[in-house]
């Protein structure tokens, strides 16, 4: 059998993501960016809104998002995304649209921001992946970063006397009356990832149907952050991570 | 014909709105107007000024240090301004709670009792109309009442529109004073 | 014949901004320009022409609600004050870079810090020599009557499609407050989508027909690359510099003296004029009207033969610096300026042009 007659439709039973574009990506080895990218790039075309979605790309590790996805995007200013998909989910009603933001834009510097457009119910969905680190900058501590993790600015360990306590933001957006849908998934295994498939597509449900704010937290790993291999990220996280940013919905309207 | 006007008093005695509708006037009235206010820290109970100028030509400063009018509703008011009033100029000043008298003779002066006025009219919101019928009539400038009315109209809102006659009457009895 | 009507200058912002067909309004309240939303929600543009307002949490999200609305085609503006202005800094920067229009209103107020509530052209600095970081320009418009509020929110709006450059309309709270007699413009309809589209086939506003996507960013880590994108943006700003240099003069072929002054103080300046003209000094006034791009050129011509040159801010002294870099120092040019949000008078003025420069 030569490989063009085993290379034919009938076999076909995986494919890139057609809005993924084919390029190397800035990311390192073993990172979850990769896979919430192409769950993205998937849900969007799946859904038919390649020509409706603007996405809004942070400051963070994954700034150049719109490289990789294969849609209109707005790169905003660090934390300002949800300001920035406000207006424009507002100008244009009939589009839909995302922010992807990291733990520093979400949680910290864009804590106002990121509170007030999901109080405010704005029809946008904000995808916030969760690794506990600033990844782009070298491994500085997050919001979230968890109490004894130790990163480039807490080199013995967090301490809640000098850093205070890992921020929980999803569960404050999960109590505003502007969020319909709340939930924090991860994509460690092929189980999370098909999870956090259906999430991400049924917040984009929601933000077509304009029912309000959807909040995807992802809780991803850094593996060079948290200076371990891939595989022990994994298992760091799922030991350490999901004890204090437990998996599942939070709030489903 | 120019006319530049201070009014100033307490803020709440109505001096912004007076020149408001002062201003509205002179511009039924087709003349070239600016109202530029002024406040003390508080908006209540603070001082107010507001500087109307009404001109047949474009205005250039809007901001003044002379006045051809000056109209004080209370001392602080009155000390600060009664010296900027142009040589020939008009002062009027309500006599209420007043207990330094200006000194100048090159000026005209016309202390007067609007406070009483305004009660015997029965509406103490009708103050300011009574200020300003003392103004029209001091005025070297005479705007037609009709372009008065017309001013009245355009700066009350729709639903004060039936206090127009009660306005009008306080106005009259303003004039009376200077009479 | 359009009625003409009594307002404040923040007043008729809003009018205008509703009648040169904007898409949208973000703003945060502060002293002394609320007015200009509070006359927005008043009016509820939105049942009208469509337009969209919004009280943003904050001046730094309201910046970025127009980044977001101008990174989409969409015509629309912000307002603050002093402050609030310095809060926006950052988003202009990534609008001006990003080389997206909109329209920046600043009603000045004294500072520095917390500051006062009170007039100032304090911000002369900040608005022409950058504000935020990196080289860019901003179009500087500053209104010295009401009507011009009005008038400059289209040319504002304008120019700043035109170049896909940021303006601004640098106002003092003189002309935020006071009112005036004020004409307005025509209702201009908004654009339409397809409108939109074709003036700004960059926009990120979904990949209408299947076509390429559009990406809005201000960011390029390959420095050879950054480079270019500065170049560009620099001819851009020489284009401007060019064709938008705009000013007023009064009395200056005849003139002795000058007196270089912007926004309402020029007014006061031109009652000192008059004042002047009685005792027989003979002033001329250039009134600077884009303060960026800066009438250089013609204050230079304007100099030309007179004895000295008097600059009126209501600041410690800002704009001097590019008065004296107009005229070389072939001529005396001193500054006289109050602060803090004291306003002088026509005879402070004079009195100060006869101490600074006539008896020197």
């Amino acid at each position: 059998m030569e490989i063009n007659d085993i290379i034919c439709p009938e076999n076909k039973v995986y494919a890139a993501p057609e809005l993924l574009e084919q390029v190397h990506m800035h990311y390192c080895p073993g990172c979850s960016h990769g896979v919430i990218h192409k769950l993205v790039a998937e849900v969007i075309a799946e859904m038919g809104l390649t020509e409706k979605t603007i996405g809004v790309s942070p400051v963070g590790c994954a700034v150049f998002a719109y490289n990789y996805i294969d849609v209109d995007w707005v790169e905003a200013a660090h934390g300002r995304a949800p300001a920035v998909a406000t207006a424009i989910s507002r100008l244009w009603p009939e589009n839909v649209l995302f922010t992807y933001q990291g733990d520093g834009d979400m949680s910290a510097i864009g804590t106002a921001e990121s509170i007030h457009a999901a109080n405010r119910g704005e029809n946008i969905v904000m995808i916030f992946v969760n690794n506990a680190i600033y990844g782009m900058t070298g491994g500085q501590m997050a919001p979230t970063t968890l109490v004894g993790q130790k990163t480039a600015t807490t080199p013995y360990g967090r301490r809640i006397d000098l850093n205070g306590h890992p921020l929980e933001i999803t569960n404050l957006m999960a109590i505003l009356d502007g969020t319909c849908y709340v939930t924090r998934q991860a994509v460690h295994t092929p189980a999370a990832v098909r999870k956090t498939k259906a999430a991400l597509k049924k917040a984009f449900e929601n933000a077509v149907a304009k029912k309000g704010t959807s909040v995807v937290e992802v809780v991803a790993t850094c593996n060079s952050g948290w200076k371990l291999s891939p595989e022990k990220a994994n298992e760091w996280m799922v030991e350490h991570m999901f004890e204090k940013y437990p998996l599942g919905d939070l709030k489903n309207e | 014909m120019k006319q530049e006007i201070i009014i100033a008093g307490f803020g709440g005695q109505g001096v912004l709105s007076m020149g408001k509708i002062l201003a509205y006037s002179g511009l039924m009235d087709d003349k070239e107007v600016t109202w530029m206010p002024s406040y003390g820290p508080e908006q209540r109970g603070g001082t107010a000024n507001v500087t109307v100028i009404l001109s047949d030509e474009r205005i250039s400063s809007p901001v003044l240090d002379k006045y051809d009018i000056v109209i004080a509703l209370n001392q602080q008011s009155l000390d600060k301004f009664a010296p900027k009033v142009k040589p020939g100029g008009i002062l009027i000043y309500d006599t209420n709670g007043i207990h330094n008298r200006p000194q100048r003779d090159d000026i005209t002066i016309y202390p007067i009792d609007a406070m009483e006025a305004t009660l015997e009219i029965g509406n103490s919101k009708a103050y300011n109309m009574v200020v300003m019928g003392a103004l029209l009539e001091a005025m070297s400038y005479k705007l037609p009442m009709e372009n008065v009315i017309k001013g009245l109209k355009k700066s009350l809102p729709e639903r004060h529109h039936k206090l127009i006659p009660l306005n009008e009457k306080a106005i009259e009895k303003g004039r009376e004073l200077l009479l | 014949m359009e009625e003409v009507r009594l307002m404040k200058g923040n007043e008729a912002i809003a009018h205008a901004a509703i009648r040169y067909g904007f898409d949208g309004y973000f703003g945060y309240p502060i002293t002394p320009q609320s007015e200009v939303l509070e006359t927005l929600e008043e009016l509820m543009p939105w049942e009208t022409t469509g337009m969209t307002v919004l009280q943003a949490e904050s001046e730094v999200a309201a910046i970025n609600m127009v980044y977001g609305g101008a990174a989409s085609g969409k015509a629309v503006m912000t307002s603050s004050s002093s402050p609030g202005v310095s809060l926006k800094q950052e988003g202009i920067s990534y609008i001006a870079a990003a080389s997206l229009p909109a329209l920046i209103l600043n009603v000045m107020r004294g500072g520095p810090g917390l500051g006062t509530i009170q007039p100032s052209q304090a911000d002369y600095f900040q608005a022409t020599k950058g504000g935020g970081h990196g080289d860019y320009h901003l179009i500087v418009l500053a209104p010295s009557t009401v009507q011009e509020m009005v008038d400059f929110v289209g040319l504002g709006m304008d120019l700043a499609f035109k170049y896909t450059n940021p303006s601004m309309i640098l106002a003092d709270g003189i002309v935020g407050q006071m009112m005036e007699k004020v004409v307005l413009p025509e209702q201009r309809p908004r654009r339409t989508e397809e409108e939109i589209r074709k003036q700004c086939p960059w926009a990120a506003d979904g990949r209408k027909g299947g076509r390429k996507r559009n990406v809005i960013t201000s960011l390029e880590l390959e420095s050879s690359k950054m480079e270019v994108i500065n170049e560009a943006l620099q001819a851009r700003y020489r284009e401007i510099e060019k064709n938008e240099t705009r000013w007023e003069e009064i009395g200056v072929e005849d003139a002795d003296y000058l007196i270089v002054a912007f926004g309402t103080v020029a007014r006061i300046c031109a009652k000192a004029q008059e004042l002047a003209a009685e005792k027989g000094i003979k002033v001329g006034i250039v009134r600077p009207i884009t303060l960026w791009p800066f009438p250089t050129e013609a204050i230079n011509k304007a100099a030309q033969g007179k004895k000295g040159i008097l600059c009126v801010e209501l600041n410690a002294g800002q704009m001097i610096e590019d008065v004296r870099l107009a005229v070389h120092d072939s001529l005396p040019v001193e500054h006289f300026g109050r602060m803090g949000g004291i306003i002088p008078s026509p005879e402070e003025v004079l009195v100060a042009l006869e101490n600074k420069i006539i008896n020197k």
